[in-house]
């Protein structure tokens, strides 16, 4: 953060000279202001210096400067940050220091619109040249909270616009070997397998991809990304999700490990039958043996119809929602 | 089974809208017209609107209207999308629309559609499917939806529509409780929700349920109270909501009042605000919970408000 903030020394702007031709501007909270209670005089005072050179238009270094100081202070406050573009453009400002000054609001405020949109403004307009630093800015960020949307959703439009594809795919590995759970990562990998220039496209890739799901479905076989992910692999030809043997093992190899954690390993497996998969007398026998150690012991031909009676029970938050997914199955 | 604190919650939201010196509103100050429609429909949905001053609240709004037709979020402020659709609504729930221009307000929004039908945010370019949901609900609530072009919004939308039935911001971003929303009241209000697979997408939404019976915004986010209202709404839009656990929802939603001073928190514990208390608060109203006025999960107004629009008085 900036050194004037906390700093003992710091001089309100109205006892600098280069500021003493500025009436501040104070804020109109409309015709009944409650009686105000002292709040952080830098902030206000900031604020008020802020508004007059606002309402004056005055487009220069001083009030550039003032900008970034408001936006220290109150990263979310758009007009500022649209005042600071109108004053950019007007000076041809340099676009690589205004990069790292994004990088330093961002460090403390990365769940920001306003900074976001910035740095994609500012991105924009340097094109190729700013390439390598969004990836790098994108990844601070991401090492911070590898969640953060905002992020992802920046660093997908930089590759699309300024490309960079190279080593996404090892990224999104990276971070998966950091924290398997993390939907954004999988939602990134989903991206890069289908949409770059430099994979074969999602066909090409879906065998490798297949295997690499698999393997972390069956390493924490309750995480919902990786079955989600799979079954998007074979986006738009059910008939080879439902016959690529693959799939139904990874349900039969969950559903026989005697752990807890096989509700997404029953419902797909309920999917692939209502789609047609024949199924092997080991799965049958393996949720015969769930079935058993469920509560209600209602024997019942229909495998589809046992897999819901199964869910409801291990699954009762969603407990109307396999009701009605066996009242959906055909006899 | 907890209660609803409804006498402490209109308490303080009313202590929100008077207080404007303390450190927090100041800094929020350029997004008060978020907040006045977060605490004014808060107040509606607990009966208690004519505790507010109509005319005072009224010229306020217009106050903050730019020469554009957009409004900014306070006076002063630039005009944006976020904040012309709050107005609008705050207007809507005084039966004030009367007193907009409506050619300036709509021509402002018509003019914000790029090309490839998504809208942005404003003159700078920002696009978000959020914007897309924004600008159909302001301009479906002024009865101008021919103004702009409806058939692109809407491909716009399902170009971002992924594989797990869910929306992001864009095409290809992660599918997002707040973005669905979104995405799904954008079709809702265009009589396009045929484009939106419902089991698929409801399957989703309810794997949003968590232990504790709250609901989170993606696959292993904690809960958050404002969830109920983007999951919930979402799954009312698809016809869907049975599939989640009532009951567990309002639990966990009531647990996240402070029964003291009033107002809802994003989870059990934390400090409220009134973004969270609006969220609960309609969630509940979604949840049918007793003695709250119905919401439109659509528009995101009173139910009697949007027939009053729609039907008249």
């Amino acid at each position: 953060m900036d050194s004037d903030e906390g700093n003992a020394q710091r001089v309100p702007l109205s006892q600098r000279p280069d500021w003493s031709d500025v009436t501040p501007v104070p804020q109109d909270d409309g015709p009944n202001p409650v009686v105000p209670i002292a709040y952080k005089e830098e902030f206000v005072e900031t604020m008020n210096y802020f508004r007059a050179v606002y309402l004056a238009d005055e487009r220069s270094p001083r009030a550039l400067w003032l900008t970034a100081e408001a936006i220290r202070l109150n990263a979310g406050n758009y007009t500022v940050w649209h005042f600071r573009r109108l004053i950019l453009e007007a000076l041809d400002g340099d676009l690589h220091d205004e990069l790292g000054f994004t990088e330093n609001i961002a460090k403390s405020n990365s769940k920001n619109y306003q900074i976001w949109h910035h740095r994609r403004w500012v991105a924009e307009k340097l094109g190729t040249d700013a390439t390598s630093k969004e990836l790098e800015f994108t990844k601070k960020i991401l090492t911070l909270d590898a969640k953060n949307y905002h992020a992802w959703s920046h660093r997908q439009w930089v590759l699309q616009a300024l490309g960079g594809w190279d080593d996404e795919l090892h990224y999104c590995w990276q971070l998966l070997e950091e924290d398997i759970f993390n939907n954004s990562a999988w939602n990134q990998r989903y991206f890069v397998i289908t949409t770059s220039p430099l994979l074969g496209g999602l066909e090409a890739m879906r065998e490798s991809e297949v295997s690499y799901s698999v393997e972390a479905i069956v390493a924490h076989p309750e995480n919902e990304s990786p079955w989600r992910y799979l079954r998007g692999l074979y986006k738009g030809d059910i008939e080879s999700w439902v016959n690529d043997p693959q799939v139904s093992s990874v349900c039969l190899k969950v559903l026989s490990a005697k752990n807890n954690n096989f509700t997404f390993a029953l419902s797909t497996l309920l999917d692939l039958l209502c789609h047609g998969l024949q199924p092997s007398q080991e799965l049958r026998d393996v949720v015969d043996a769930l079935k058993a150690s469920g509560e209600n012991d209602q024997p019942d031909p229909d495998l589809a119809k046992t897999v819901c009676w199964i869910l409801e029970s291990v699954d009762p938050m969603r407990a109307n929602y396999w009701k009605w997914r066996k009242s959906k199955l055909i006899s | 089974m907890g209660e609803l604190a409804a006498e402490k919650h209109v308490q303080y939201i009313l202590s929100v809208e008077k207080r404007k010196d303390d450190l927090v509103s100041v800094v929020m100050e350029h997004l008060r017209m978020n907040g006045a429609y977060w605490g004014l429909t808060t107040l509606d949905l607990l009966g208690k609107l004519d505790n507010v001053d109509v005319d005072k609240v009224v010229s306020w709004v217009m106050e903050c209207q730019h020469e554009s037709g957009g409004f900014g979020g306070n006076i002063g402020h630039d005009p944006h999308i976020l904040y012309t659709l709050s107005a609008v609504q705050i207007l809507a729930l005084f039966d004030k629309l009367n007193v907009l221009d409506v050619d300036k307000v709509t021509n402002y929004i018509a003019g914000l559609q790029n090309e490839d039908g998504s809208f942005s945010g404003d003159m700078w370019g920002e696009v978000d499917t959020r914007f897309s949901y924004i600008s159909l609900c302001c301009l479906s609530i002024l009865r101008c939806l021919n103004k702009i072009n409806v058939e692109k919004a809407v491909s716009y939308i399902v170009s971002c529509k992924n594989l797990d039935g869910g929306f992001g911001s864009t095409p290809g971003g992660e599918s997002h409780a707040g973005q669905i929303f979104c995405c799904v009241g954008a079709l809702a209000l265009t009589g396009s929700l045929h484009h939106v697979d419902k089991d698929l997408l409801g399957w989703w939404l309810c794997e949003r349920q968590v232990k504790s019976g709250g609901l989170n915004g993606r696959p292993e986010k904690l809960p958050d109270v404002c969830y109920s209202w983007w999951v919930l709404s979402s799954l009312i839009m698809i016809d869907r909501v049975h599939w989640i656990n009532k009951e567990k929802l309002v639990q966990f939603i009531l647990d996240c009042q402070d029964m003291e001073n009033g107002g809802i928190s994003d989870r059990p514990d934390d400090a409220v605000d009134v973004y969270h208390t609006y969220f609960g608060v309609a969630g509940l109203s979604l949840l049918e919970y007793p003695g709250l006025r119905a919401i439109d999960p659509a528009y995101a107004l009173p139910v009697d408000v949007v027939n009053r629009i729609f039907f008249g008085k």
